[in-house]
């Protein structure tokens, strides 16, 4: 019996272990013996789930509660727009819905609502059945469709260390939601381990949060570059002084690592490469932006090869495959997946140069270059334009435009250029969320195009 | 460049990008602490992007140690520098 709930068992929670938020604790010994769902879970045993929370402590208990129920399990991420659960629903087969709330979009989906409840009645481990419950997770903010990814636990789980004493009990933090991977990641080593975690909530000033994370004695502490740059740019220290400190989801540049370091002088800082299809796939202490050569090598249970220029990983800790009837393949012949990730080695380091397919990564969040350019191609003034990522030291990048007009006349002087830039960025603001609109936009007589035809989206 | 022309350029890029983003921005006083100007990472990564066309430099990207500037009156200095080195150079 290894699912999660039994995992967190042995793992024999301290009374004071708990998942934390501004409003309430999830302590975890009750979610270790105790469930909420009631006479719900014969009803959810064997189905496919759907989870729609508005908190990330009703994800939390959801997953604990339904790992070695459910044949699957779906983790809606916060910003999944509602427009797309119909196909979600399809995709995965879904015959059930968990939510901590259930409201009318829910209940229109065609599949029987059921509301987690507070842990109140006392759960058998021995009772339970032991199903190898399927998670699929989806990948971040992309385009249309969100693509679905199956995983097992013993995959997500493959690169959490066991603990080296029963006394060590590090108190986690995450700037991660925990319905995405990275965040997944920590909640699934705060229950293998028995340890407190502090979830983030959106309505937290980052003060605020930095005091609650004081309180507890946060020693581990996660984010991406993004989140890590804007504790940097705080007022003062932050009254924390975490033993790991650890980046991933985006590029993290020297000069982030080099302000953790100044900032948390005895700190171990780690950034990992992980991705929601490949897994964790490995991690770089050396304080160096990049990571070595040596990596290459293999040697651990993760192997990796740059092939095209681009980083590929063959791990046990991979996503066993998208999910759907017309999904892709995820791994090739060999069993590599291609992150799409452009790498470059120099003098002895591989360096991440962006995405090979254009995809814009702002703050975390994907962008793809050509809705952006859907949108701005709709403005009357406009002929052609080509959407582009520009390095950003804040967010790693943000989105910038090159826009040829219809009419080379209609902004000759500054005041108009400035008055046509304004419109095109409003009508951008209107129609996609805020980080996929363009920072900047630049015009130009033409868009050059390649040899093969294609927008020339060279990165700048 | 003259430094109150940096500083009124910093200004009006904070407040077309509060005003694009829909934040609502603290009045800019020299001691606001920018985590409680109303603003956000991305506005922050805007306004870079935005100041590095219209001065020509980024000092986020040059910043060798932890300095990363915490109050409004440090953000204006930080491209004070960054643009008087530019002219001088």
């Amino acid at each position: 019996m290894n699912h999660l709930r039994a995992r967190l068992v042995q793992a024999q929670p301290d009374a004071g272990a708990r998942l934390n938020t501004p409003q309430s604790d999830l302590a975890l010994h009750a979610l270790a013996k105790l469930t909420g769902l009631g006479r719900v879970r014969p009803v959810l045993a064997g189905r496919n789930v759907l989870l729609r929370t508005a908190g990330q402590i009703g994800a939390a208990q959801a997953v604990v509660e339904l790992d070695g129920l459910a044949r699957r399990i779906v983790l809606c991420p916060p910003d999944l727009a509602p427009e797309h659960l119909g196909y979600v629903m399809r995709t995965a087969e879904v015959e059930a819905i968990v939510a901590d709330r259930a409201d009318d979009v829910l209940l229109g989906l065609g599949a029987s609502v059921h509301t987690l409840g507070a842990l109140d009645v006392p759960l058998a481990l021995e009772d339970a059945p032991d199903l190898d419950t399927q998670w699929v997770l989806f990948t971040s903010g992309t385009t249309g469709r969100p693509k679905l990814v199956a995983h097992s636990l013993d995959a997500l789980t493959g690169a959490i260390a066991p603990r080296q004493k029963a006394s060590d009990r590090p108190v986690w933090a995450t700037f991660y939601d925990v319905r995405r991977y990275g965040g997944l990641q920590i909640l699934l080593r705060a229950l293998c381990g028995g340890c407190t975690l502090a979830l983030s909530d959106p309505a937290e000033s980052l003060a605020d949060h930095l005091l609650r994370l004081a309180a507890l004695g946060v020693t581990h502490l996660t984010g991406t570059p993004s989140h890590w740059r804007r504790l940097l740019m705080g007022p003062q220290p932050p009254p924390i002084a975490p033993a790991y400190v650890r980046l991933s989801g985006e590029i993290a540049n020297q000069a982030v690592l080099d302000g953790l370091r100044a900032l948390f002088p005895t700190a171990r800082i780690v950034h990992a490469f992980a991705s929601t299809e490949a897994g964790v796939a490995f991690e770089v202490d050396d304080g160096l932006e990049g990571f070595p050569e040596s990596a290459l090598s293999g040697g651990g249970p993760v192997d990796i090869k740059v092939v095209d220029g681009s980083l590929r990983i063959r791990s046990p800790r991979s996503a066993s495959g998208y999910v759907g009837p017309d999904a892709p393949a995820l791994v090739d012949d060999d069993g590599f997946i291609d992150t799409d990730d452009l790498v470059q080695l120099n003098g002895g380091r591989w360096r991440f140069m962006g995405r090979r397919n254009g995809v814009i990564n702002v703050g975390g969040l994907k962008v793809h270059p050509e809705e952006v350019e859907a949108v701005i191609n709709r403005h009357p003034a406009v002929r052609l334009s080509v959407v582009r990522a520009r390095a950003n030291p804040i967010t790693g990048a943000v989105v910038t435009a090159e826009v040829a007009l219809a009419d080379p006349l209609a902004a000759v002087s500054l005041n108009e250029q400035s008055a046509l830039r304004a419109s095109i960025i409003a009508m951008c603001r209107s129609a996609l969320p805020a980080h996929k609109a363009p920072a900047t936009i630049r015009f130009v007589p033409e868009i050059t195009v390649t040899g093969a035809g294609k927008l020339d989206r060279r990165h700048e | 460049m003259h430094q109150s022309t940096v500083e009124a350029l910093v200004r009006r890029c904070f407040e077309t990008t509060a005003a694009d983003q829909e934040r609502e921005l603290q009045p800019l006083t020299d001691e606001l602490p920018l985590l409680e100007s109303g603003l956000d990472s991305l506005c922050f990564a805007m306004i870079v992007a935005q100041l590095e066309d219209d001065l020509g430099v980024d000092p986020f990207s040059d910043l060798n140690d932890a300095a990363f500037p915490a109050t409004f009156a440090e953000f204006v200095q930080l491209y004070e520098a960054a643009a008087s080195e530019q002219t001088a150079a």
